[in-house]
């Protein structure tokens, strides 16, 4: 599993790992009941602070996305599968929406549109 | 949460040096760095917690038990590095951890061998002989090496170089693994805490002017740049520090949105480092704005 942190992004680092950890839990590549890595190794690896690795944990932990057993450690939470895949349309929707915008305005047609979606979508 | 470490409205006073009202904590199994200019206050702070001197008033707590009345007890279960050589020079390394071993109670003979093998510590070599990020690295083995909950110390990082104070880094990092175990260190080297610790202390003319976690000073905080019309009295008291020169002005503040609400993008607002920060806060010219 990669997560990379970056300093001079404008996201606080605690957000870009709630940002890069969801994503994994959202396309599967972090499955339920998977092990995450502890706080303090993370954030021994990462070279941040205990308490930003923490926080990020703390988050995902708040959105439903993960659990933290004492003593233990911190798990991938079991996910609502219909709501996964809500969330997953909601991000093709909007793809849609920005492909449209831009397409209006270079002139294109919604046949012309239709056209090009199904050349490829059957690539 | 406990507190390794208690400062309760301490004061000390000297001639022409007054330590005042310092309060602060740190929890167990975090980091904190101490950071203030020179003859801020850090090393009389760091005195009084090693129990070197004696406070005028209030109270220092360490692992909860009063630091004065307890001075033994607490020394067993704190590590301390110093930036100074305090060993002997003409002892080996080997010479100068049999003499200091006997002190400590809880000594453990393999982690220190596991400490000079990872850092690369020559046995047979003179102390006098070794090199400055050497002597750290072998202060840092005796201080890690009896099990100590907390390790205080005081510049460890002035004068060395990137890979030695990278080293350093690493050995905190692990030590921390461990959560039972905390870090104090005092340094001039903001680069190093910027990217390991976790609470943040700064201290100027005697007083501690804030303690808060590392990640909440850099988001609230931020620098303001901008045009010098737009400066008025009414923004100015959103700002801790001033800079103006023939072509604009440079500011610290310390509520990021409010500064974005009430300029939008007339002005660039940046992140600051810890530098910027400490910079703002102790400067002592005339366009200083007193904190708020």
């Amino acid at each position: 599993m990669n997560i990379i942190v970056s300093n001079s992004s404008d996201d606080p680092i605690y957000l870009q790992i709630v940002n890069q950890l969801k994503q994994k839990i959202i396309n599967g590549e972090l499955s339920e009941a998977e092990a995450l890595p502890s706080i303090r190794s993370l954030a021994k690896e990462l070279k941040i602070s205990v308490i930003t690795t923490k926080r990020a944990y703390d988050e995902l932990e708040k959105e439903g996305l993960i659990v933290t057993v004492a003593g233990k450690g911190s798990y991938v939470a079991p996910i609502n599968k219909e709501m996964l895949r809500e969330n997953r349309m909601k991000v093709v929707e909007e793809k849609m929406a920005e492909a449209i915008s831009t397409a209006r305005q270079v002139g294109l047609s919604l046949e012309e549109l239709q056209e090009m979606l199904k050349l490829l979508y059957e690539e | 949460m406990e507190k390794v470490l208690d400062f309760i409205n301490v004061s000390k006073h000297y001639m022409d040096f007054s330590l005042k009202n310092v309060t602060f904590s740190l929890e167990r199994g975090y980091i904190m760095g101490f950071i203030g200019p020179n003859g801020a206050g850090k090393s009389t702070t760091i005195k009084l917690m090693m129990n070197l001197i004696k406070k005028d008033s209030g109270q220092i707590k360490i692992f909860g038990l009063d630091c004065e009345k307890n001075n033994i007890a607490i020394k067993e279960r704190i590590g301390f590095v110093y930036d100074e050589n305090l060993f002997y020079g003409e002892l080996t390394v080997q010479e100068m951890k049999d003499f200091i071993r006997p002190f400590y109670k809880k000594w453990d003979e393999s982690l220190f061998a596991r400490y000079i093998k990872e850092f690369n510590l020559p046995l047979k070599k003179k102390i006098k002989h070794l090199s400055k990020g050497m002597k750290m690295k072998f202060s840092l083995a005796i201080a890690l090496s009896h099990h100590a909950e907390l390790l205080i110390m005081d510049e460890p990082t002035s004068g060395l170089d990137p890979v030695i104070r990278n080293e350093l880094l690493d050995a905190l990092q692990f030590l921390l693994q461990d959560e039972n175990k905390s870090v104090f260190f005092s340094t001039h080297i903001t680069s190093d805490l910027e990217k390991v610790a976790d609470f943040i202390t700064i201290i100027n003319q005697g007083e501690i002017l804030l303690s808060k976690t590392k990640d909440e000073l850099l988001e609230e905080y931020c620098i303001v740049k901008g045009r010098k019309e737009l400066l008025n009295s009414n923004h100015q008291k959103h700002f801790i520090g001033l800079k103006k020169n023939k072509y604009g002005f440079e500011a610290l503040a310390g509520n990021k949105r409010e500064i974005t609400k009430l300029f939008g993008d007339s002005v660039v607002v940046e992140k600051p480092s810890l530098d910027d920060i400490l910079l703002f806060l102790t400067r002592k010219d005339e366009d200083r704005v007193s904190p708020h």
